[in-house]
């Protein structure tokens, strides 16, 4: 038997998109599946790891937890929307390099749409706000204390982009451009 | 895994949705945030044969504050009620409780009235409601809408009273009287995690600070939110020098915690007093800051 299909629009990083999905395609596997953007990843597949957070009319939101036909007009940004204008790595894609904010990647996606949206909102965040904003999201690999460094580095390059400063290029930076690592050893080893 | 297929229906009024609930009976659900509803279809643990998705009836986009209180539509989200000012000035327990619901993500999509009628024993919403005596209004095709209080609402795990055919279209959550504080406590393995158990508190101090009565709802220690009295334990005592002890050595004494994975019957008991007796204070502090800034009575 086959399942009804239902037409879906979507703006997908500024595309406009449109599939015929059945009702339970899920938002992550429409993505993934119907239109081929694979970098958001799936990973508990009932809303704990926060792997495929995806933000949906600029908010982060679970993409397992939704239904394709049920955000139907929405616009959403994957992990490919968050690069630069210029196609390069964003400024949250660069923090993770220069902190070494990931290792295996696989829940990279999930923190990059979270974090690139809690910073539009809370562009200085304390260490412990930094923590807090990425609370829903699961690492098995880093121990979180190279991605709390990349939400601060994040925020950092943003202000300096904001103020027409080059990329990574302000002195007060903490982790500085030739240091990319900066701080963060000594922050994991006070942190246990 | 994957859901189950099912029927999607997308009502454009409340009248359709009811006329589809109607129609659908035992076999219908509704959706909407989802968050707890869509993990339990991707699990298979549900698989209902037709989804009625009522995030399209604009009627029910609704956070409305006035002297009796905040009346939140079904499909508010958590994050909305959570960062609107008239709602925390007016019930500053939603914020105070809403804040632990999982993470931000979550209360994106999540909805008030949705944490309520999932009724899940270690939701903070459920026992919020039941702290301040408020209500739900259910809604079906034929019958009108029947608005059912929260002590009547919470009827076991995962169990409300709504009846299938009946649509949940807001939630009241009553204003405290003049002179009253509340705080909310719970603790988590994980922030963000369900409660291993929770305590809301309302505190109301009368004209010389003292408690003048003094409530609690705990979660995650019984099937639904355990309401506890207090004011035996605090009646009539300085706002800043109650016996907080005993306050939680009633809570203690009133819920019935069950052993589970995440933790021993007797942590959660002993949780519901510390917990309780550390809200009660708070929110007796939070009454007088109230008193304070408002001036007198």
């Amino acid at each position: 038997m086959s399942e009804p299909l239902h037409e879906t629009h979507l703006v997908v990083n500024g595309l406009p998109h449109t599939v015929a999905v059945p009702a339970r395609r899920l938002l992550s596997d429409c993505l993934r599946h119907d239109l081929g953007l694979t970098g958001t990843h799936v990973g508990c597949e009932h809303g704990v790891c926060g792997a495929c957070t995806v933000l949906v009319d600029g908010r982060p939101m679970r993409s397992c937890l939704l239904f394709a036909v049920g955000v139907d007009g929405a616009e959403i940004t994957t992990v490919e929307g968050c690069r630069s204008a210029g196609g390069g790595l964003g400024p949250v894609q660069q923090a993770f390099q220069d902190c070494h904010g990931l290792q295996c990647g696989f829940c990279t996606p999930g923190f990059v749409t979270t974090i690139t949206a809690y910073l539009r909102e809370h562009p200085d965040p304390t260490e412990e706000q930094a923590r807090q904003a990425i609370g829903g999201n699961l690492c098995r690999c880093t121990g979180y204390q190279n991605i709390v460094a990349s939400v601060l580095r994040a925020a950092e390059i943003l202000k300096a982009e904001g103020s027409g400063e080059p990329q990574g290029g302000a002195p007060e930076n903490r982790e500085g451009s030739g240091e990319p690592q900066g701080g963060a050893p000594v922050e994991q080893e006070a942190a246990r | 895994m994957k859901p189950a297929a099912f029927e999607y229906h997308r009502p454009g009024t409340v009248a359709e949705a009811l006329a589809v609930l109607a129609e659908v009976g035992h076999d219908g659900k509704v959706l909407a945030g989802g968050q707890s509803l869509v993990p339990l279809l991707n699990m298979r643990l549900a698989a209902p044969a037709h989804l009625v998705d009522v995030n399209w009836l604009a009627e029910l986009d609704e956070v409305a504050c006035d002297p009796g209180g905040v009346r939140v539509g079904a499909i508010a989200r958590h994050a909305r009620v959570e960062h609107d000012p008239g709602a925390a000035e007016a019930v500053p327990l939603l914020r105070q409780a809403i804040g632990d619901i999982a993470h931000t993500t979550v209360r994106n999509r999540g909805t008030v009235v949705g944490s309520l009628v999932h009724a899940d024993p270690a939701a903070e919403l459920p026992a919020v409601l039941v702290l301040l005596g408020g209500s739900v209004e259910l809604a079906s095709a034929g019958n009108g809408s029947r608005r059912v209080a929260a002590a009547d609402f919470f009827v076991g795990p995962l169990e409300s009273a709504l009846r299938p055919g009946e649509l949940a279209t807001a939630a009241v959550f009553p204003r405290p009287p003049a002179g009253s504080g509340s705080a909310w406590l719970e603790l988590a393995r994980r922030h963000g995690d369900y409660a291993v158990c929770g305590a809301g508190v309302l505190v109301r101090l009368d004209q010389g600070l003292r408690v003048a009565s003094a409530r609690a709802a705990l979660i995650s220690v019984g099937p639904v939110p355990v309401p506890v009295d207090l004011t035996d334990a605090l009646g009539g005592q300085p706002h800043d020098a109650a016996d907080w002890a005993a306050a939680g050595r009633l809570a203690a004494a009133a819920v019935d915690p069950d052993d589970d994975i995440h933790a021993t019957a007797a942590y959660r008991r002993h949780l519901a007093g510390v917990l309780t007796a550390r809200a009660a204070q708070s929110a007796a502090a939070s009454a007088a800051d109230r008193l304070g800034s408002e001036g007198s009575w």
